[in-house]
């Protein structure tokens, strides 16, 4: 019992030690957790409970999963809930070939979409937190403040307005429509700068000055590593949102090959849902959507710890 | 430039080295501004810059005859008198009060539970539930929409095998149960991961005396755990109230599946992009857009505010 909290009080970063960090304090958590569990007597009550609760939010990939194995005319004539003929190998060939191929076209808009502005957004946040964080200059308490309170409006209520705007300058329809308005990441720059002013030593910086280091090489040589861990939360934050985001390109964009994932798969699902000859699409459209979902599923298990510490951030200090 | 810096240490009087570090200071703003700068751009540009367009073209009606003419508020008085606009508001106000508690409530009991240390596979159950927020908006409501399905959807496959008719998920009532079904299911995990980050770097001191004590483990939680995670739990219910009143995905694709329920304003975002895109009234749509941030930000501040006082009271 006693072993397990010295560690406990240390500070969320330990900058000028070296490396971060993050990683370190929540593999340090897990351990405590593991060490901490024992003591106390599992409820099978409770645990019962949740995996029932675990369930349901594992049901629908469940039947997902299930759904892309079947051909169109199993998905009507069998269970939903169990497998038919395994067709997913035929299924995939024709989601990826299906009008010439344009699902592999929207993936990749997908990935360009989300990577370009997601290393943006992040590089604005990262060295915005750490100016606010580490710079008292003349009108910092009012940019912050306004940066804070943009937090607060809502995006997609301003997407119409973009859109217009965007129409006037000859930007929708293209790939900035989608990725200059993701760049914009007022919370991001929020966590950045609670996330800096733990992260970098003030000393150090000062420690560099001494040495005669400009400022802004302090930034990119000695803060920027301290500050890694956190870019990266909001580098998977903001790929995330630009990957799921459904209402900008729907509005921004026009012709199907500028498409992402979300704007593609809505599409075909209407062509299946309004019935007719569409109907075959039915298994198509599912296929697809487990394709699309899978990198981000995936990319989700290995980096969760990036994003319990960013989460972390976020809700313990405001 | 680096010479005066190398020699700053070395300063002894007072008169030159104030100047030298005013000199230092201005050196140091301008950095400042070139970090915080290019955000600022692109934050005015993308959010400032919308937000005044917005204002401006709200104040502004494009007639057949006439073209485009500054009618004050006119838009705004349209859009408040409004039943479609209002019954979307209304729509989102009852999601407000039913979806968000029922979100709110089980995000903080899973991550109560996982946190407890009571449970096996907490690490498994964490994931699980949070999985969910990485499957897009409309892969989750494609999904579900299927799931609801009268075709191929098993509760409607199970309730005619019980000789049931189809289950009422498209129904005028039952869609918005539908809908906050699919909310719950996509964002309980993305808030339950908040509050239990919250709840992990809370100092077990905090909790342990009250566990030597003999508390039981629900009223550790009750008055220790969940005061302690309060800040947490702000930041969900905000972020919630902010996603609820803009909630465009779910309904938009729930209307090929039900588009006599949904219509064109089953959410005020939706009806924004309706009147935007199908009548191509522009300055009506960014009347609408405004009052509907207006109504956010209301909502918001009283949210904060209730807990303001809440909290001098405690």
């Amino acid at each position: 019992m006693t072993d397990a909290i010295p560690g406990k009080h240390r500070p969320a970063v330990v900058a000028a030690e070296g490396f971060p960090v993050l990683v370190e304090r929540d593999r340090d958590q897990e351990a405590q957790a593991e060490r901490r569990r024992p003591r106390k007597p599992t409820s099978w009550l409770l645990t019962v409970f949740m995996l029932i609760c675990v369930g349901y939010f594992l049901f629908p990939l469940f039947w997902l999963v299930v759904a892309s194995t079947k051909s169109n005319d199993d998905l009507f004539s069998s269970f939903g809930l169990w497998f038919a003929d395994f067709n997913l190998v035929e299924n995939i060939q024709t989601v990826l070939t299906f009008q010439d191929g344009v699902f592999i076209r929207w993936a990749v808009n997908s990935v360009i979409y989300a990577v370009v502005s997601a290393v943006g957004a992040s590089f604005l946040a990262t060295a915005a937190g750490y100016g606010f964080a580490k710079y008292q200059f003349p009108g910092s308490v009012a940019l912050f403040s306004i940066t804070l309170g943009a937090i607060m409006i809502p995006l997609a209520a301003l997407t119409v307005p973009t859109y217009l705007l965007f129409a006037e300058a000859g930007l929708t329809d293209t790939y900035w429509a989608i990725i200059l308005p993701s760049l914009a990441t007022p919370f991001g720059v929020f966590l950045m700068r609670v996330y800096a002013a733990d992260a970098v030593d003030d000393a150090l910086i000062e420690a560099g000055r001494v040495d005669g280091v400009g400022e802004l090489r302090i930034f990119f040589t000695i803060a920027l590593r301290l500050l890694l861990p956190g870019s990266v939360t909001v580098l998977l934050f903001t790929l995330v949102a630009t990957w799921n985001n459904y209402f900008l390109p729907l509005i921004m964009l026009n012709s199907a090959d500028k498409f992402p994932l979300t704007v593609g798969l809505a599409l075909w699902q209407s062509a299946a849902a309004g019935g007719g000859g569409a109907q075959a699409l039915f298994s198509t459209v599912i296929t697809g959507s487990l394709l699309a979902i899978i990198p981000l599923v995936i990319a989700f298990l290995f980096l969760q710890r990036y994003w319990q510490s960013g989460l972390a951030t976020g809700g313990v200090k405001t | 430039m680096s010479t005066l810096v190398n020699a700053a240490p070395e300063v002894a009087s007072t008169t030159p080295r104030r100047s030298r570090l005013t000199a230092a200071k201005r050196r140091q703003y301008g950095a400042a501004y070139v970090l915080v700068m290019p955000f600022f751009i692109i934050f005015v540009a993308m959010v400032v810059v919308p937000l005044f367009y917005a204002g401006y073209l709200s104040f502004y009606k494009e007639r057949l005859i006439g073209g485009t003419s500054f009618v004050g508020f006119q838009n705004y008085a349209d859009a408040l008198t409004d039943p479609l606009f209002l019954s979307g508001i209304f729509r989102m106000a009852i999601f407000l009060v039913v979806q968000v508690p029922i979100m709110i409530a089980l995000a903080l009991f899973f991550a109560l539970a996982i946190d407890s240390g009571m449970m096996k596979l907490a690490k498994f159950s964490r994931l699980a539930i949070f999985v969910p927020y990485a499957v897009p908006g409309v892969v989750a409501t494609l999904m579900w929409g299927y799931l609801y399905g009268r075709d191929f959807g098993p509760f409607a496959q199970l309730s005619r095998a019980l000789g049931f008719g189809p289950p009422p998920f498209f129904t005028e009532n039952g869609m918005l149960f539908s809908i906050m079904n699919i909310v719950n299911w996509e964002f309980i995990g993305y808030n339950m991961i908040i509050i239990y980050a919250a709840l992990r770097s809370l100092p077990s001191e905090l909790y342990e005396a009250a566990r030597v004590d003999g508390a039981s483990e629900p009223r550790v939680a009750w008055s220790i755990k969940i005061p302690a995670v309060r800040p947490a739990l702000l930041l969900t219910v905000i972020f919630s109230v902010i996603g609820t009143f803009q909630l465009f995905n779910e309904p938009k694709l729930m209307y090929p599946l039900a588009p006599n329920v949904i219509g064109t304003a089953w959410s005020p975002n939706l009806y924004a992009y309706n009147i935007a895109f199908v009548n191509q009234d522009a300055n009506y749509a960014a009347a609408l857009a405004f009052l509907l941030g207006i109504v956010i930000m209301i909502v918001s501040y009283i949210v904060q505010l209730s807990n303001q006082r809440k909290e001098r009271r405690s």
